[in-house]
Protein backbone atom coordinates (compact mmCIF):
# COMPACT_ATOMS: atom_id res chain seq x y z
CA UNK A 1 0.00 0.00 0.00
CA UNK A 2 2.52 2.38 1.23
CA UNK A 3 4.61 1.45 -2.28
CA UNK A 4 1.20 2.27 -3.99
CA UNK A 5 1.31 5.13 -2.47
CA UNK A 6 4.82 6.49 -3.07
CA UNK A 7 4.20 5.80 -7.01
CA UNK A 8 0.73 7.62 -6.93
CA UNK A 9 3.04 11.02 -5.51
CA UNK A 10 5.62 10.23 -7.89
CA UNK A 11 3.34 10.23 -10.92
CA UNK A 12 0.93 12.56 -9.98
CA UNK A 13 3.82 15.36 -9.81
CA UNK A 14 5.37 14.25 -13.10
CA UNK A 15 1.65 14.57 -14.66
CA UNK A 16 1.80 18.12 -12.73
CA UNK A 17 4.69 19.09 -13.83
CA UNK A 18 4.12 18.41 -17.74
CA UNK A 19 0.69 20.00 -17.61
CA UNK A 20 1.99 23.31 -16.03
CA UNK A 21 4.50 23.74 -18.59
CA UNK A 22 1.55 22.76 -21.39
CA UNK A 23 -0.75 25.37 -19.59
CA UNK A 24 1.46 28.57 -20.66
CA UNK A 25 -0.60 31.72 -20.29
CA UNK A 26 -2.37 32.61 -23.61
CA UNK A 27 -1.89 35.79 -25.24
CA UNK A 28 -4.90 38.10 -25.75
CA UNK A 29 -5.10 36.87 -29.52
CA UNK A 30 -5.40 32.73 -28.64
CA UNK A 31 -9.29 33.55 -27.53
CA UNK A 32 -10.54 30.75 -24.72
CA UNK A 33 -7.46 31.11 -22.09
CA UNK A 34 -6.02 27.72 -21.48
CA UNK A 35 -6.94 26.01 -17.88
CA UNK A 36 -4.35 26.69 -15.20
CA UNK A 37 -4.22 23.55 -13.62
CA UNK A 38 -3.32 23.13 -10.20
CA UNK A 39 -0.05 20.98 -9.07
CA UNK A 40 -2.04 17.36 -7.72
CA UNK A 41 -0.44 15.61 -4.39
CA UNK A 42 2.72 13.75 -5.33
CA UNK A 43 4.47 13.64 -7.94
CA UNK A 44 3.16 11.43 -10.64
CA UNK A 45 -0.32 10.36 -11.80
CA UNK A 46 -1.48 6.82 -12.14
CA UNK A 47 -0.57 6.37 -15.88
CA UNK A 48 1.53 8.54 -17.97
CA UNK A 49 0.19 12.25 -18.94
CA UNK A 50 -0.76 11.97 -22.36
CA UNK A 51 -2.44 8.28 -21.32
CA UNK A 52 -4.59 9.75 -19.22
CA UNK A 53 -5.61 13.07 -20.80
CA UNK A 54 -7.17 10.58 -23.30
CA UNK A 55 -8.38 7.66 -20.96
CA UNK A 56 -8.86 8.90 -17.83
CA UNK A 57 -12.72 8.62 -18.03
CA UNK A 58 -12.88 5.13 -19.47
CA UNK A 59 -10.31 4.09 -16.83
CA UNK A 60 -12.94 5.46 -14.27
CA UNK A 61 -16.08 3.82 -16.17
CA UNK A 62 -13.98 0.98 -16.10
CA UNK A 63 -13.00 1.00 -12.28
CA UNK A 64 -17.05 2.16 -11.47
CA UNK A 65 -17.90 -1.11 -12.95
CA UNK A 66 -15.82 -3.45 -11.44
CA UNK A 67 -16.35 -1.83 -7.40
CA UNK A 68 -20.07 -1.38 -8.01
CA UNK A 69 -20.80 -5.05 -9.26
CA UNK A 70 -18.25 -6.99 -7.71
CA UNK A 71 -17.20 -5.48 -5.09
CA UNK A 72 -13.65 -4.69 -6.16
CA UNK A 73 -12.04 -1.23 -4.41
CA UNK A 74 -8.78 -1.56 -5.82
CA UNK A 75 -7.26 2.06 -5.20
CA UNK A 76 -5.12 2.67 -8.45
CA UNK A 77 -8.04 3.79 -10.66
CA UNK A 78 -10.89 4.85 -8.58
CA UNK A 79 -12.78 8.58 -8.13
CA UNK A 80 -11.74 8.51 -4.45
CA UNK A 81 -7.85 8.32 -5.63
CA UNK A 82 -8.72 11.24 -8.22
CA UNK A 83 -10.06 13.34 -6.13
CA UNK A 84 -7.16 12.47 -2.75
CA UNK A 85 -5.01 14.03 -4.82
CA UNK A 86 -6.07 16.24 -7.68
CA UNK A 87 -8.21 18.28 -5.46
CA UNK A 88 -6.12 21.48 -4.51
CA UNK A 89 -6.97 24.83 -2.75
CA UNK A 90 -8.02 27.96 -4.65
CA UNK A 91 -8.11 31.19 -3.38
CA UNK A 92 -11.33 32.01 -4.82
CA UNK A 93 -13.05 28.91 -2.50
CA UNK A 94 -13.14 28.76 0.98
CA UNK A 95 -10.76 31.31 1.24
CA UNK A 96 -7.97 28.67 0.29
CA UNK A 97 -8.42 26.53 2.90
CA UNK A 98 -9.95 23.59 1.87
CA UNK A 99 -9.10 21.46 -1.61
CA UNK A 100 -11.59 21.06 -3.85
CA UNK A 101 -11.90 19.92 -7.37
CA UNK A 102 -12.24 22.91 -9.72
CA UNK A 103 -8.60 24.18 -9.57
CA UNK A 104 -7.77 20.92 -11.63
CA UNK A 105 -10.35 18.55 -13.05
CA UNK A 106 -13.22 21.76 -13.02
CA UNK A 107 -10.78 24.15 -15.24
CA UNK A 108 -10.35 21.79 -17.94
CA UNK A 109 -13.89 20.40 -18.28
CA UNK A 110 -14.47 24.01 -18.57
CA UNK A 111 -11.94 24.57 -21.29
CA UNK A 112 -12.61 21.06 -23.18
CA UNK A 113 -16.96 22.07 -22.78
CA UNK A 114 -17.27 18.91 -21.30
CA UNK A 115 -19.98 18.15 -18.28
CA UNK A 116 -18.30 16.43 -15.63
CA UNK A 117 -21.54 14.01 -14.69
CA UNK A 118 -19.28 12.16 -11.89
CA UNK A 119 -20.04 15.28 -9.58
CA UNK A 120 -23.91 14.75 -9.95
CA UNK A 121 -23.47 12.32 -6.97
CA UNK A 122 -20.17 12.07 -5.82
CA UNK A 123 -18.87 14.20 -3.30
CA UNK A 124 -15.92 16.66 -4.52
CA UNK A 125 -14.15 16.54 -1.20
CA UNK A 126 -11.14 14.15 -0.73
CA UNK A 127 -11.83 11.67 2.20
CA UNK A 128 -9.03 12.84 4.28
CA UNK A 129 -10.27 16.05 4.62
CA UNK A 130 -14.22 15.22 5.07
CA UNK A 131 -12.74 12.95 7.42
CA UNK A 132 -10.95 15.45 9.49
CA UNK A 133 -13.92 18.22 9.38
CA UNK A 134 -15.42 17.33 12.27
CA UNK A 135 -18.79 19.66 11.66
CA UNK A 136 -20.75 17.93 9.47
CA UNK A 137 -22.24 21.73 8.21
CA UNK A 138 -18.69 22.64 7.27
CA UNK A 139 -18.53 19.93 4.48
CA UNK A 140 -22.14 20.80 3.74
CA UNK A 141 -21.49 24.29 2.93
CA UNK A 142 -18.41 23.43 1.09
CA UNK A 143 -20.36 20.97 -1.49
CA UNK A 144 -23.03 23.66 -2.00
CA UNK A 145 -20.07 25.56 -2.69
CA UNK A 146 -18.46 23.33 -5.22
CA UNK A 147 -21.74 23.43 -6.78
CA UNK A 148 -21.52 26.39 -7.15
CA UNK A 149 -18.04 26.83 -8.76
CA UNK A 150 -18.99 23.81 -11.26
CA UNK A 151 -22.45 25.10 -11.90
CA UNK A 152 -21.30 26.23 -15.27
CA UNK A 153 -19.90 23.04 -16.61
CA UNK A 154 -23.48 21.70 -15.38
CA UNK A 155 -25.86 23.67 -16.45
CA UNK A 156 -24.54 23.07 -20.07
CA UNK B 1 -11.80 -16.38 16.02
CA UNK B 2 -13.74 -18.18 13.03
CA UNK B 3 -17.10 -15.76 14.25
CA UNK B 4 -18.19 -14.10 10.92
CA UNK B 5 -21.21 -12.27 12.51
CA UNK B 6 -21.68 -9.69 14.96
CA UNK B 7 -22.31 -10.68 18.40
CA UNK B 8 -24.07 -7.07 19.84
CA UNK B 9 -23.43 -6.14 23.13
CA UNK B 10 -26.05 -5.66 25.08
CA UNK B 11 -27.01 -2.63 27.61
CA UNK B 12 -29.78 0.19 28.08
CA UNK B 13 -27.40 3.19 27.74
CA UNK B 14 -27.93 5.90 24.29
CA UNK B 15 -30.57 8.76 24.85
CA UNK B 16 -33.11 6.79 22.64
CA UNK B 17 -33.39 3.69 24.61
CA UNK B 18 -32.64 4.88 28.05
CA UNK B 19 -35.83 6.48 30.19
CA UNK B 20 -38.29 4.70 32.11
CA UNK B 21 -38.00 1.12 32.04
CA UNK B 22 -41.30 -0.41 31.02
CA UNK B 23 -42.72 -4.24 31.21
CA UNK B 24 -41.07 -4.51 27.57
CA UNK B 25 -37.74 -3.02 28.26
CA UNK B 26 -37.01 -4.89 31.52
CA UNK B 27 -38.15 -7.91 29.42
CA UNK B 28 -36.14 -7.15 26.30
CA UNK B 29 -32.62 -6.82 29.13
CA UNK B 30 -33.73 -10.07 30.98
CA UNK B 31 -33.74 -11.53 27.53
CA UNK B 32 -30.23 -9.94 26.16
CA UNK B 33 -29.08 -10.80 30.08
CA UNK B 34 -29.44 -14.41 28.89
CA UNK B 35 -27.79 -14.02 25.52
CA UNK B 36 -25.04 -12.94 27.07
CA UNK B 37 -24.43 -15.67 29.51
CA UNK B 38 -24.76 -17.88 26.44
CA UNK B 39 -22.21 -16.08 23.97
CA UNK B 40 -19.63 -14.07 27.02
CA UNK B 41 -18.17 -11.33 25.34
CA UNK B 42 -18.12 -9.52 22.28
CA UNK B 43 -17.10 -11.29 19.11
CA UNK B 44 -16.11 -8.41 16.43
CA UNK B 45 -15.84 -9.30 13.01
CA UNK B 46 -12.18 -10.78 12.86
CA UNK B 47 -9.94 -9.14 9.92
CA UNK B 48 -9.81 -12.86 8.14
CA UNK B 49 -13.33 -12.04 7.38
CA UNK B 50 -12.23 -8.69 4.90
CA UNK B 51 -11.70 -9.79 1.66
CA UNK B 52 -8.54 -8.54 -0.56
CA UNK B 53 -9.81 -5.02 -2.71
CA UNK B 54 -8.85 -6.95 -5.25
CA UNK B 55 -10.92 -9.94 -5.00
CA UNK B 56 -14.78 -9.80 -6.15
CA UNK B 57 -17.06 -10.35 -3.92
CA UNK B 58 -17.32 -14.24 -2.86
CA UNK B 59 -20.74 -16.25 -3.87
CA UNK B 60 -20.40 -18.71 -1.39
CA UNK B 61 -21.10 -15.85 0.97
CA UNK B 62 -24.60 -14.64 1.73
CA UNK B 63 -24.30 -11.45 4.28
CA UNK B 64 -28.01 -11.06 6.06
CA UNK B 65 -28.97 -9.71 9.34
CA UNK B 66 -30.83 -10.89 12.32
CA UNK B 67 -33.02 -8.63 14.29
CA UNK B 68 -34.10 -9.65 17.21
CA UNK B 69 -37.48 -8.06 17.94
CA UNK B 70 -37.36 -8.70 21.29
CA UNK B 71 -34.52 -6.71 22.26
CA UNK B 72 -35.49 -3.73 19.93
CA UNK B 73 -36.31 -0.71 22.52
CA UNK B 74 -39.45 1.03 21.75
CA UNK B 75 -38.74 4.74 21.25
CA UNK B 76 -35.21 4.48 19.77
CA UNK B 77 -33.80 5.22 16.69
CA UNK B 78 -30.45 4.63 17.49
CA UNK B 79 -29.85 2.41 13.80
CA UNK B 80 -32.19 4.66 11.94
CA UNK B 81 -29.49 7.52 12.92
CA UNK B 82 -26.47 5.83 12.09
CA UNK B 83 -27.69 4.80 9.08
CA UNK B 84 -28.69 8.62 8.17
CA UNK B 85 -24.84 9.43 9.62
CA UNK B 86 -23.25 6.89 7.80
CA UNK B 87 -24.36 7.41 4.17
CA UNK B 88 -24.81 11.38 4.09
CA UNK B 89 -29.37 10.70 4.57
CA UNK B 90 -30.60 14.58 4.84
CA UNK B 91 -34.18 15.55 5.75
CA UNK B 92 -35.82 18.20 4.13
CA UNK B 93 -38.38 18.27 6.26
CA UNK B 94 -40.68 16.17 3.90
CA UNK B 95 -40.99 13.61 5.92
CA UNK B 96 -43.22 12.14 2.64
CA UNK B 97 -40.09 12.25 0.35
CA UNK B 98 -36.85 12.14 2.59
CA UNK B 99 -35.11 9.32 2.03
CA UNK B 100 -35.62 6.11 4.65
CA UNK B 101 -32.88 3.58 4.09
CA UNK B 102 -33.65 2.06 7.39
CA UNK B 103 -37.21 2.88 9.11
CA UNK B 104 -38.68 1.92 12.30
CA UNK B 105 -41.97 0.01 12.88
CA UNK B 106 -43.99 -0.43 15.62
CA UNK B 107 -46.82 -2.76 15.94
CA UNK B 108 -49.98 -3.23 18.10
CA UNK B 109 -51.98 -6.20 18.25
CA UNK B 110 -55.50 -4.45 18.85
CA UNK B 111 -56.72 -7.45 21.33
CA UNK B 112 -54.93 -6.62 23.83
CA UNK B 113 -52.57 -3.65 23.08
CA UNK B 114 -49.37 -5.58 23.29
CA UNK B 115 -46.31 -3.50 20.77
CA UNK B 116 -43.57 -4.51 19.27
CA UNK B 117 -41.22 -2.41 17.51
CA UNK B 118 -38.73 -3.18 14.73
CA UNK B 119 -36.44 -1.54 11.96
CA UNK B 120 -37.06 -2.39 8.63
CA UNK B 121 -34.93 -2.29 5.68
CA UNK B 122 -33.98 -3.37 2.28
CA UNK B 123 -34.33 -7.00 3.25
CA UNK B 124 -31.86 -8.59 0.69
CA UNK B 125 -33.80 -11.04 -1.17
CA UNK B 126 -32.26 -13.88 -3.01
CA UNK B 127 -34.99 -13.50 -5.20
CA UNK B 128 -35.01 -9.80 -5.73
CA UNK B 129 -38.32 -8.14 -7.02
CA UNK B 130 -36.92 -5.26 -7.78
CA UNK B 131 -34.26 -7.02 -9.89
CA UNK B 132 -36.94 -8.81 -12.05
CA UNK B 133 -39.23 -5.31 -13.09
CA UNK B 134 -35.54 -3.17 -13.51
CA UNK B 135 -35.56 -2.32 -17.16
CA UNK B 136 -31.80 -1.33 -17.27
CA UNK B 137 -30.30 -3.75 -14.88
CA UNK B 138 -29.31 -1.13 -12.67
CA UNK B 139 -31.15 -3.32 -9.98
CA UNK B 140 -29.02 -6.46 -9.02
CA UNK B 141 -27.82 -8.33 -6.81
CA UNK B 142 -24.25 -9.09 -5.87
CA UNK B 143 -22.96 -12.76 -5.80
CA UNK B 144 -22.96 -12.48 -1.54
CA UNK B 145 -26.57 -11.54 -1.27
CA UNK B 146 -26.24 -7.99 -1.51
CA UNK B 147 -28.96 -6.13 -3.52
CA UNK B 148 -28.02 -2.94 -5.17
CA UNK B 149 -28.85 0.42 -7.31
CA UNK B 150 -26.51 1.19 -9.99
CA UNK B 151 -26.94 4.71 -10.11
CA UNK B 152 -24.80 5.05 -13.30
CA UNK B 153 -27.56 3.47 -14.56
CA UNK B 154 -30.77 3.72 -12.90
CA UNK B 155 -33.01 6.13 -14.85
CA UNK B 156 -34.98 6.74 -12.21
CA UNK B 157 -38.21 4.95 -13.58
CA UNK B 158 -39.44 3.64 -10.15
CA UNK B 159 -40.65 -0.03 -11.06
CA UNK B 160 -38.33 -0.97 -8.76
CA UNK B 161 -40.01 0.94 -5.69
CA UNK B 162 -43.64 -0.43 -6.92
CA UNK B 163 -41.94 -4.02 -6.99
CA UNK B 164 -40.36 -4.36 -3.30
CA UNK B 165 -43.18 -5.38 -0.90
CA UNK B 166 -41.02 -3.83 2.22
CA UNK B 167 -41.31 -0.33 0.61
CA UNK B 168 -37.57 0.15 0.71
CA UNK B 169 -36.64 1.69 -2.13
CA UNK B 170 -36.42 5.78 -1.94
CA UNK B 171 -36.57 7.96 -5.26
CA UNK B 172 -34.14 10.98 -4.59
CA UNK B 173 -36.69 13.61 -5.26
CA UNK B 174 -34.10 16.78 -4.28
CA UNK B 175 -30.57 18.52 -5.49
CA UNK B 176 -28.06 16.67 -2.70
CA UNK B 177 -25.74 18.17 -0.48
CA UNK B 178 -23.27 16.56 2.24
CA UNK B 179 -22.74 13.11 0.00
CA UNK B 180 -20.27 10.58 1.96
CA UNK B 181 -17.05 9.46 -0.57
CA UNK B 182 -18.10 6.59 0.26
CA UNK B 183 -22.17 6.80 -0.36
CA UNK B 184 -22.86 8.68 -3.74
CA UNK B 185 -26.39 9.95 -4.10
CA UNK B 186 -28.31 11.34 -6.98
CA UNK B 187 -31.16 13.53 -7.83
CA UNK B 188 -33.29 11.26 -10.34
CA UNK B 189 -31.79 7.82 -9.11
CA UNK B 190 -33.94 4.99 -6.75
CA UNK B 191 -31.39 4.05 -3.95
CA UNK B 192 -31.77 1.75 -0.58
CA UNK B 193 -29.84 -0.10 2.37
CA UNK B 194 -26.95 -1.14 0.38
CA UNK B 195 -26.08 -2.99 3.95
CA UNK B 196 -23.39 -0.84 4.32
CA UNK B 197 -21.25 -2.53 1.55
CA UNK B 198 -18.41 -0.12 1.85
CA UNK B 199 -17.83 -1.36 5.61
CA UNK B 200 -18.68 -5.00 4.72
CA UNK B 201 -16.03 -4.96 1.61
CA UNK B 202 -13.25 -3.98 4.48
CA UNK B 203 -14.15 -6.88 6.86
CA UNK B 204 -16.83 -4.32 8.89
CA UNK B 205 -20.23 -4.29 10.05
CA UNK B 206 -23.47 -2.05 8.95
CA UNK B 207 -23.39 1.23 11.08
CA UNK B 208 -27.11 0.28 12.39
CA UNK B 209 -25.75 -3.01 13.98
CA UNK B 210 -22.67 -1.34 15.38
CA UNK B 211 -24.76 1.27 16.68
CA UNK B 212 -27.28 -1.07 18.49
CA UNK B 213 -24.79 -3.27 19.55
CA UNK B 214 -24.21 0.27 21.72
CA UNK B 215 -27.68 0.19 22.74
CA UNK B 216 -30.52 -2.68 22.89
CA UNK B 217 -27.81 -5.30 20.85
CA UNK B 218 -31.07 -6.52 19.03
CA UNK B 219 -29.10 -6.53 15.29
CA UNK B 220 -26.73 -9.25 14.31
CA UNK B 221 -24.69 -9.37 10.85
CA UNK B 222 -23.00 -12.44 9.43
CA UNK B 223 -22.66 -14.65 6.81
CA UNK B 224 -26.03 -16.61 6.82
CA UNK B 225 -24.90 -19.26 3.90
CA UNK B 226 -22.20 -20.42 6.52
CA UNK B 227 -23.63 -22.96 9.13
CA UNK B 228 -21.11 -22.40 11.62
CA UNK B 229 -21.18 -18.37 11.44
CA UNK B 230 -22.54 -16.73 15.12
CA UNK B 231 -25.95 -15.49 12.99
CA UNK B 232 -26.47 -18.98 11.58
CA UNK B 233 -26.39 -20.68 15.09
CA UNK B 234 -28.30 -18.10 16.56
CA UNK B 235 -31.25 -18.75 13.85
CA UNK B 236 -30.68 -22.39 13.87
CA UNK B 237 -31.18 -22.26 18.07
CA UNK B 238 -33.98 -19.91 18.50
CA UNK B 239 -35.48 -19.72 14.64
CA UNK B 240 -36.22 -16.90 13.35
CA UNK B 241 -39.43 -15.79 10.64
CA UNK B 242 -38.72 -13.44 7.82
CA UNK B 243 -41.30 -10.71 6.98
CA UNK B 244 -43.72 -12.41 3.94
CA UNK B 245 -42.27 -15.26 3.97
CA UNK B 246 -44.86 -16.43 1.69
CA UNK B 247 -43.19 -14.31 -0.88
CA UNK B 248 -40.71 -16.99 -1.42
CA UNK B 249 -38.18 -14.28 -1.75
CA UNK B 250 -35.63 -15.64 0.95
CA UNK B 251 -35.31 -12.71 2.84
CA UNK B 252 -31.42 -12.02 3.87
CA UNK B 253 -32.66 -10.50 7.16
CA UNK B 254 -34.69 -12.36 9.62
CA UNK B 255 -36.76 -11.65 12.59
CA UNK B 256 -36.70 -13.10 15.81
CA UNK B 257 -39.60 -13.06 18.12
CA UNK B 258 -41.84 -11.27 15.33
Amino acid sequence: MRRTAAFLRLLGAALAAVMLMASVPASANDGVPMPQLAKPKGEKCVEPTDYMRRNHMDLLKHQRDETMHKGIRTKKYSWKGCVECHAATHPDIAEGKVPTLYPFCAQCHHYAAVQIDCIQCHTTVPESVMKSSKAEGEADKLMTMMKGHLGETEQR
Amino acid sequence: MTDKAVQSETGTSGEGCGGAMSRRGFLGISAAATAITLAPGVTLISPAAAKPADQAASPKVRWGMLVDVTKCADGCDDCVVACAKENGLKSHNRPETDAQWIRKVTLIDKANGFTKTLPVMCQHCAHPPCVDVCPTGASFKRPDGIVLVDKHICIGCRYCMMACPYKARNFVHEDTRGQKPHAPRGKGTVESCTLCVHRVDEGGSPACVEACSKGSGALMFGDIADPNSAISQEIAKYGAARIRADLGLDTGVAYRGL
